[in-house]
This record gives structure tokens, sequence and C-alpha cells, in this order.
């Protein structure tokens, strides 16, 4: 249930915009990899490049490979549709359908999907919510709406809502920016928990984050507004953090700049 | 918004040309107070219109029906001026709801297609000379489409008629029973489907471009197609919406007139055969008879024209309970 990203060459822009430039990486399997950088140096669009909704922008467009084992996504052949369902997204905002229920939320990509039986349906949905720490707050009234729920829980349900569905690999953008410290805490443990079954990538504003939750942070820079993101260097997160091989990610961690 | 200052800040230098006596200010508070007024006065004027509307509508209608030897709410006839006089609503009532119902099951599948089309699968270009043309059809005079009615919808309805009658005859509602030209209330609510698009389409269009972003794309996410976020993310945003706006259009529906009165045969029957002419609406049976009546007649068409009140009253209350009972599902407290 979770597989290798490699991603070679890749450039995105909106219209004529190019909003990164030329990113080369390895994503392991079964690892959390943390993106960091300042404001506007494309590590959202980036993100977004991995499972195919950089291209739901109007205007945006991709070049490069992304390869997910051995498959590229970006192949003549592959559907944007079939890759977001193997490749699932958390939000910064939390984004439960506020038309649906609890359950609901959970069973949404699985209906979509339709390759299940309907009597598994309660089970796959409380197996998605004890995987989201998210089953013991909520079991009582999963017929009530998710907006119902405290923004913590929203995301949990979203993060239950995005497992469901089995996905290979879990993208998460700034998934803890709009939580309070203790919602935060929770969703940090969960993505611990979550790394054993899934790949994660995760970008974050919040450094001592990417130095808590992840095993190799990528640090993203742009020479100038209005220039390209680049990729700087990817390394073990230690690494990034004790001793980097560039000068800019120190400047960048250490708050002299970003 | 003092509760973003700080506790320790310092407190912010006052103006020194301002003294904090109860005088400064005035004129902005003048300012409130004539508001205040004009707001007011609005929502107690509108009160007091409505009030005197329902009056007078209930003090006429119960003289007329004071002196009707018929059964108002059962005859099927409209004669106040014979002797002994006789009138009754069954037939307009009738005709009211159904044309209303025909133009709602063909306008309201229609303009959601097209508000969906504008707001989420037509490119830019194309999306706002829709949106105008679709409005522009809003700006045209019910009489013009009474007259565009008349001389080209019946004589180019009688084919679709005689299909109908062939193929779906069995169904009894499309059985044509009576020889005649299409002046039935199936064309009626045809028309009146075509008058009540533009206000369904538009009113829907905005409601389907608030659907928040994010929820769309938590749909997209999870791997769903254009039709899958249209059904799992837009449709449920915007179905409180949808109901408003249907509930707009079969308002301007019950109560259209001219574009009834001139395409219709009016008959005082009732009739499930959808395709037969004659038939009759209350606005439309109101306008023909108005200027002829004598003074119990006018009482008459004015009691018809409060039960036609009562019905729009009914269906707004009937839509408010639909949109209540979903209301924590609604999105609004998303």
């Amino acid at each position: 249930m979770a597989k290798r990203i490699d991603i070679s060459g890749l450039t995105a822009y909106y219209g004529s915009h190019k909003a990164i430039e030329d990113i080369s990486m390895t994503v392991e399997p079964r690892s959390v990899t943390a993106f960091i950088g300042p404001s506007g140096c494309g590590k959202s669009t980036f993100l977004r490049t991995l499972n195919r909704m950089h291209e739901v922008t109007p205007g945006g467009r991709v070049e490069g490979k992304v390869l997910l084992d051995d498959e590229n996504l970006y192949g003549a052949q592959v559907d944007p549709v079939a890759v977001r369902r193997t490749v699932g997204m958390v939000f910064q905002r939390p984004n439960p359908f506020p038309t649906m229920s609890i359950f609901d939320n959970v069973a949404a990509g699985l209906r979509l999907n339709g390759s299940f039986k309907k009597s598994q349906l309660p089970d796959i949905v409380e197996k998605s919510l004890r995987g989201a720490n998210l089953w013991n707050e909520v079991k009582d009234r999963l017929h009530k709406p998710g907006s119902g729920l405290s923004g913590g829980q929203q995301q949990r349900l979203c993060i239950a809502r995005a497992i469901a569905v089995e996905p290979q690999v879990l993208l998460m953008d700034e998934p803890c920016s709009a939580l309070d410290p203790i919602s935060t805490l929770a969703i940090e443990d969960l993505i611990g928990q979550l790394k054993e079954r899934f790949t994660i990538v995760i970008v974050t504003h919040n450094m001592q984050q990417a130095a808590r939750v992840s095993d190799r942070t990528a640090f993203f820079n742009l020479s100038a507004v209005g220039q390209p993101g680049r990729l700087i260097e990817i390394d073990e997160t230690e690494r990034i953090f004790a001793n980097p091989s560039v000068q800019a990610t120190e400047d960048y961690i250490s708050g002299r700049f970003g | 918004m003092a509760s973003t200052t700080p506790v320790d800040a310092p407190p912010p230098p006052s103006p020194p040309t301002q003294p904090l006596d109860a005088k400064s200010g005035s004129t902005g508070r003048a300012g409130d107070k004539i508001f205040l007024g004009l707001s007011r006065g609005s929502g107690i004027l509108l009160l007091v219109i409505m009030a005197s509307i329902a009056a007078f509508l209930a003090y006429r209608a119960s003289v007329a029906i004071s002196q009707d030897e018929g059964n108002f709410l059962t005859t099927f006839d409209w004669n106040p001026a014979g002797n002994p006089p006789v009138f009754g609503i069954a037939v307009l009532l009738f005709g009211t709801i159904v044309s209303s119902l025909i133009a709602m099951v063909i306008a309201v599948p229609v303009a959601v297609g097209i508000a969906l089309f504008i707001s989420h699968y037509a490119p830019r270009r194309l999306a706002a000379p829709i949106a105008y043309v679709v409005d522009l059809l809003a700006a045209v005079p019910s009489i013009i489409y009474g007259i565009w009615g008349a001389l080209f919808l019946v004589p180019y309805l009688e084919g679709l008629n005689l299909w109908l009658d062939e193929f779906f005859g069995w169904t009894y509602l499309f059985e044509k029973t009576e020889i005649g030209v299409a002046r039935s209330l199936f064309t009626v609510g045809i028309l009146l489907a075509i008058m009540i698009l533009p206000i369904v389409t538009s009113v829907s269009r905005e409601v389907f471009l608030q659907v928040p972003k994010i929820n769309e794309e938590a749909a997209l996410a999870l791997g769903a197609t254009r039709w899958e976020v249209i059904r799992m993310a837009v449709l449920p945003f915007g179905r409180s919406g949808v109901i408003s706006a249907s509930m707009l259009g079969l308002g301007r529906a019950l109560g259209e007139t001219m574009a009834v009165a001139t395409v219709l045969s009016p008959s005082f029957v009732i009739s499930l055969h959808l395709l037969n002419p004659g038939g009759g609406t209350f606005a439309q049976n109101i306008a023909a008879k108005f200027d002829e009546a004598n003074e119990l007649g006018r009482d008459a068409l004015i009691a018809s024209g409060l039960v036609l009140f009562i019905l729009t009253l009914l269906v707004n209350g009937a839509a408010r309970l639909i949109i209540a009972r979903r209301k924590e599902y609604s999105g609004a407290n998303a």
C-alpha cells in the first residue's frame, strides 16, 4: 500500500508564468517527506503536480515525469481521475462535504470507486475513522453532519476520507496551518502512525513540524519574486536541520530569511 | 476590534481636537437615526401594504362569496351575472396548478442544466454571452410571449400533440379526445416554462458559482470525474438555492396573465387530457372578465384572486419548510 515516487525534470506553469522549474527527487515509500521553503517558492504547486491537481487550475500545465513505482502519472494513456484515486490529498483548510454526514464523508471516495460490497461499508468507515484517531469521538454521531465537528476533528475526518480508499500515497498541504496546537499535535501523532502504511508527503510552513514528523526534508527556494521556485536540496531531516550542504538552507532554517 | 489589541500595548493617543463629550460625532448619530427611521419605516410600510391587500381581498371576496348560489370551491361555472349568480373556482384552481406544474417539470431540469453548463462546463468566453442571452429572455414582455405562443407555438405544437397522442396516449394525460388547435393547458405549460426559465437559471447559476472551491477540490482529489464533482459537491450545496429559484419561477407561472390569456381557449371544464383545448387559470380568467363584469362579477373575480394569493403563500411556505428541514446540512455552517 505504499509506492516510491520518482520525479524527474518537473516544471509547472500557470499560463505563461513558470511556477517551479526542473525539479527532480525521489520520495521513499513508508516514510514522511516534508517540503519546506518561503512563501511563493512553489512547494504547494509541486505537491499538487503529484496527484495531477495542478492542471485543475485554469492555465495550469506540467512538463516532466512523475513515476509512481514504474508508471508515469503524466503518460499519454493515464487518466488523471485514476491518478487521484491512487494518490490521496489532505488540504490546508479542513473541507468535509458540508451536505454529508460524517459516515457519508468517509464513504464518499468508496462510493466513487464502487469496488466494494455494500455490507462492507460500515466496516471500512470504522476502520478509516480508527485509522484517523477519530472513531471514539464520533462513533455515536456518525449520521450527524461533518461540518458540526471542531476544526481539528474535521481535518482528521478529511484524513479518514482520504485513507478510506487505500491510496498508495498521501499528500498533505499544510494540514495543520488552520488548527490550534492541541489539534496539530493530534495530527502529527497520526502522521507518525500513517507512515507505516502510506508514502506521505507534507508541505509545512512550520520548521519544527517538519523536524518532528518527517524522515526526509526538501528545501525549496526562489531566487527572486516572480522567478520559478527550485529544489535546493533534499536529505535526511536530521542532516538538513543539523548540517545542511547548501548555505541557503542553513540561512532559512536558522531564521535569517523567509 | 478591541479584542485584537494586546493587553500590554500602550493606550492609543486620543486625537486632541475631539473631546469625548456627548455632542461630538452628533452628525454621525443623526445619520444613524435617519437611517434607522428609514429602514424601520420601510419594513413597517411593507407589512401595512401586505395587510391592506389581504384585507381588501378578504372583504370584497366575502361579499361575493356570500351571494354565490353555487359552491365557490366546487362549481364548474362562472356566471356571477346570472340569476341566481353561480360561480366557482374549481376549474381555475385546477388549470393554474396543472399549467404551472407542467412549466416546472419542463423548466427546472433545463434551467439547472443551463446553470451548470454556464458555471462549470462552458469556457469563460462562452459562459458570459450565454448567461447574458438567458437574462435577456427575462426582459421580453409577457404579451410578446403570448403573441409568439399563439402565432407560432400553437400551430407548431399540433404535430407534437399528434405524436404524443399516438405513442403516449395510453398514459391518459396525453390522450387527445377533442379536436381543435393546441390552445391547451399543455401549450400554456410549455410557454410558461420558457418564461420562467431565465429566473430559475440565473438564480441557480449564482448559487452554483458560490460553491466553495475547497469542496470541489475535495471531490476532485478523491478521484471524482467532473459529473461526480457536481453530484457530490455542487448539487447538494446548491439544493436549497435551486428550490428557492424554482419557487420564484413558480410564483411567476402561477400569476402569469397576458401570455396565458392570449394562448388558451378558455372553457369551464376540468380534464386531465392535457392536450385538449380549454381550461382556465385565475389570472387569465380575471383578465378576460374584469372589464365586462358587473359589481358582483368584480367581487367574484377578486375572490378568485384571493385564492391565488393564498395558493402562492402556501407554495412559498412549503418551499421554506423543505429548505429548513435540511438546514444543518445546508453548507451555510461549513
